[in-house]
């Protein structure tokens, strides 16, 4: 059972690593959110009372910066690039069909079973692959709907073994 | 901490390097990585051990005789169409397209029987000649690679070699030869230009840094490259990361800075972990610490991870991001340069510009003033993306035209299958989100800083975005004005509502509901928002729908009034129309159509039902004998 002195132990260590320090904020809220996948109410309310700021404070960088999710985001995130010269090369069909297939949408972007997150993003950087999809870490290139379709079937087959 | 001994560590790593008879340099850039490159270079390492050859993967100090074949991994080498990509030294062959089943025949044919594998040679479209390297294909032959030079060739988390192509070398000279007067006055006289998008004078920033009297000051790279279909400073960070560097203490020591920041956009995990291991090896090799080449000043840079908000690519904003805040803009002035990063006097400059710094300081001011034009001297770095022959990164003077850049470097302008398009031609969008169109008649305007600037464009990061005939410009203003109406950190009143309402209007344009007033309106708010924001971003927001206003008027036009979309991508727009003259009955739509929409007695002309339609035109895409028009 979690006691409420373990919950916070991880935070803790982050806290220490970056020396308690206000300055340090962002990379504090980084590294709590690669830990957790996500920052609820309460570690960021933890973080803001360690760190001596308000809580407002925490939130507003936490709301700011898209990187931040306050929702628990699935196993795989899908990254759809949506750059100009991904834009430009038909990156906007394969977020409906991968939306189509997940039953998501601009609201709805984690499956309900937590397996699958779409999000779009401004721009990857790997514009001469246009369009690009990134799962996870791993970025794929040239992809066409067909083939983002592809690459959620393989993952589905691979969480059922 | 000692320093480094950099004639020593020259010395030892070319005595290292002539063990190595043939170095196989796997392009490990984003794109190539995508490709599978790291499966090809781990290929290469079994294949040559297989053949019985001596192999090694990294080039030591202490390496001898026997001779061995070295296996290294570099920066992205620009050609990105074509990866992942291997290049052969010293035979100078590049390979194109190399999947790990090419591997082998590799090893055997060149490595083995010194010959080139011809299938694997880039063709030049026009002329069907195999090019058997760098100095043959017209891509590289056309271009003037300087910042990008090192980058491509080298090994970018080996300091050693760093240092063997004349690295710190620049960086030494600046600590123990130049005064920091000295070192301003060069910059200026060299003409640097700011290389993030507002092109203002690096000297002069440098300049206004030094004469503060706070003893206190900061140096900041600016990594923040945002500008969606960009990506040279990505590339220069994963590339030569320690070029970087090196021009930041060229900075500190010209500023009197004792401390640093790399911010560095969270969408660059790569870039992050290199910086932070060049930064690594100096500092263990005394290169960076408590006292730089023994001259008593200290540096210590620190890499800050970004979090996802373009506008901390204004540097008020990113100051504000690196202590911890919202990156929310501050009015200038006061300037950085008077109070930056914790109120103390701070010269942010951008990745390319610093990695640029040492280029000049090894030149000489005069020199690097030979290229480029008088106002923009030097080269800039593009990202080339979109409707293009050859994507990827490019470098060339300032003064080139963009037919230069997009018909013989870029190889043309392609259809959306990727096929040449001679006619293609429709825009070039430059400078992202801040940025505007360039048209055809903007083919032969010399590219520098102030010529685009008259046009209404603005050279920006470097990103240009080529477009085909097929691409609606009304589409790519609302594309850009969502991107600015997302990004606005909702300080200023106009940048924040304004550009919702833009967003809105340009929905209603490529949604049909615009009416006579709506393009006027468009461009009054348009001006307004322009004027009544404090940043950057929201002071340029509007200039994608201007330029794309001013440049392509008939397009909005037929839009308002003709409820039509030109170029057929606004789905709203289109009226799918099975022409009874040309249809031949076929049902190849019928059984294609998502949603039965399509009803029509086999060979008989059919017929679409508008009710039912979802314009999503694979009808036409399917139909051969090109009888349906409108979608």
């Amino acid at each position: 059972m979690t006691t409420p002195r373990n919950k916070f132990d991880k935070v803790c260590g982050i806290l220490d690593r970056y020396e308690r320090k206000p300055a340090q904020l962002i990379p504090i809220l980084q590294a709590v959110q690669e830990e957790y996948r996500y920052l609820t109410e309460e570690m960021m309310t933890y973080v803001a009372t360690s760190l001596g700021l308000p809580p407002a404070r925490v939130y507003g960088v936490a709301t700011f910066y898209s990187h931040f999710a306050l929702e628990p985001k699935g196993k795989y995130v899908i990254r759809l690039c949506d750059g100009t010269a991904c834009h430009v090369k038909g990156s906007n069909p394969i977020l409906e069909v991968l939306w189509k297939k997940l039953n998501l949408s601009e609201q709805k972007k984690t499956t309900p079973d937590l397996l699958f997150t779409v999000e779009t993003v401004s721009c990857l950087g790997a514009c001469g692959l246009a369009p690009v999809v990134v799962i996870n870490e791993e970025i794929f290139g040239q992809v066409t709907p067909e083939k983002a379709c592809q690459l959620v079937d393989d993952i589905m087959a691979k969480e059922k073994n | 901490m000692q320093t480094l001994d950099l004639k020593q560590t020259r010395n030892n790593y070319e005595n290292a390097a002539r063990s190595i008879t043939r170095r196989i340099i796997i392009c490990a850039g984003t794109g190539c990585m995508a490709n599978g490159a790291m499966k090809v270079h781990d290929r290469f390492v079994d294949a040559i051990a297989k053949a019985g050859l001596p192999v090694t993967t990294e080039l030591k100090a202490e390496h001898t005789r026997p001779a061995k074949t070295l296996v290294s991994s570099s920066g992205c080498q620009g050609f990105c169409q074509m990866g992942p990509l291997v290049t052969l030294m010293p035979d100078n062959i590049l390979y194109t397209k190399v999947t790990p089943a090419d591997v082998d025949d590799i090893v055997t044919t060149t490595l083995i029987n010194h010959q080139p594998v011809d299938r694997l040679l880039y063709k030049d479209p026009a002329t069907g000649h195999s090019c058997r390297g760098t100095d043959d294909i017209p891509f590289y032959t056309r271009q003037t690679r300087s910042t990008l030079k090192a980058c491509g060739a080298l090994d970018p988390e080996n300091l050693h070699e760093y240092i063997a192509g004349g690295g710190y070398l620049m960086a030494r000279k600046a600590y123990t030869e130049l005064s920091a007067k000295a070192l301003c006055d060069e910059i200026l006289l060299s003409g640097l230009r700011g290389r993030g998008g507002g092109g203002f004078p690096t000297g002069r920033k440098w300049e206004l840094t030094r004469v503060q009297p706070e003893p206190k000051k900061y140096v900041i790279c600016n990594g923040d490259e945002g500008d969606p279909g960009a990506f040279m400073d990505r590339s220069v960070m994963e590339g030569n990361p320690h070029s970087v560097l090196e021009g930041m203490m060229i900075t500190a020591r010209a500023i009197g800075a004792d401390e640093g920041y790399i911010y560095v956009r969270a969408e660059y995990p790569l870039a992050v972990k290199r910086m932070r291991k060049a930064i690594a090896d100096a500092e263990a090799a005394g290169v960076l610490g408590d006292n730089l080449f023994g001259a008593g000043q200290a540096l210590r840079l620190h890499v800050m991870e970004g979090a996802g908000a373009f506008v901390c690519g204004e540097e008020t904003a990113l100051i504000a991001s690196i202590e911890g805040k919202r990156g929310m803009p501050s009015p200038k002035p006061p300037f950085p340069a008077q109070s930056g990063l914790w109120g103390k006097p701070t010269v942010i400059n951008n990745v390319e510009t610093l990695a640029t710094v040492p280029l000049i300081l090894a030149a000489g001011a005069s020199e690097y003033r030979k290229q480029g034009t008088p106002g923009s001297p030097g080269t800039k770095t593009f990202a080339l993306t979109g409707h293009v022959a050859n994507t990827g990164l490019i470098e060339v003077p300032f003064g080139t035209t963009l037919r230069e850049i997009i018909f013989n470097i870029g190889g043309g302008v392609t259809r959306l299958d990727g096929t040449q398009d001679p006619q293609g031609f429709k825009a070039v969008q430059i400078g992202g989100p801040s940025g505007g169109c360039l048209t055809r008649d903007h083919l032969d305007l010399p590219m520098d800083f102030d010529s685009l600037k008259g046009v209404g464009a603005m050279v920006g990061s470097g990103g240009l975005v080529v477009m085909n005939q097929k691409t609606c410009m009304v589409r790519i203003a609302r594309f850009f004005m969502q991107f600015t109406q997302n990004e606005s950190c909702g300080k200023c009143v106009l940048c924040r509502e304004g550009t919702r309402q833009m967003l809105g209007m340009l929905d209603d344009i490529t949604e049909g509901r615009a009416d006579a007033d709506s393009l006027a309106l468009l461009e009054k708010l348009a001006n307004a928002v322009q004027k009544g924001s404090l940043c950057g971003l929201g002071k340029t927001a509007p200039s994608p729908v201007l330029s794309t206003l001013r440049h392509f008027r008939a397009e909005y036009e037929a839009h308002v009034h003709g409820k039509t979309c030109p170029a057929g991508e606004c789905k709203a727009l289109a009226r799918p129309e099975i022409n009874p003259a040309l249809c031949k009955g076929c049902t190849a739509c019928v059984k294609k159509c998502p949603v039965n929409a399509i009803t029509g007695e086999r060979k008989q002309p059919h017929s679409i039902n508008a009710s039912l339609c979802i314009k999503c035109g694979v009808c036409a895409q399917t139909c051969k004998f090109n009888a349906i028009a409108g979608v």
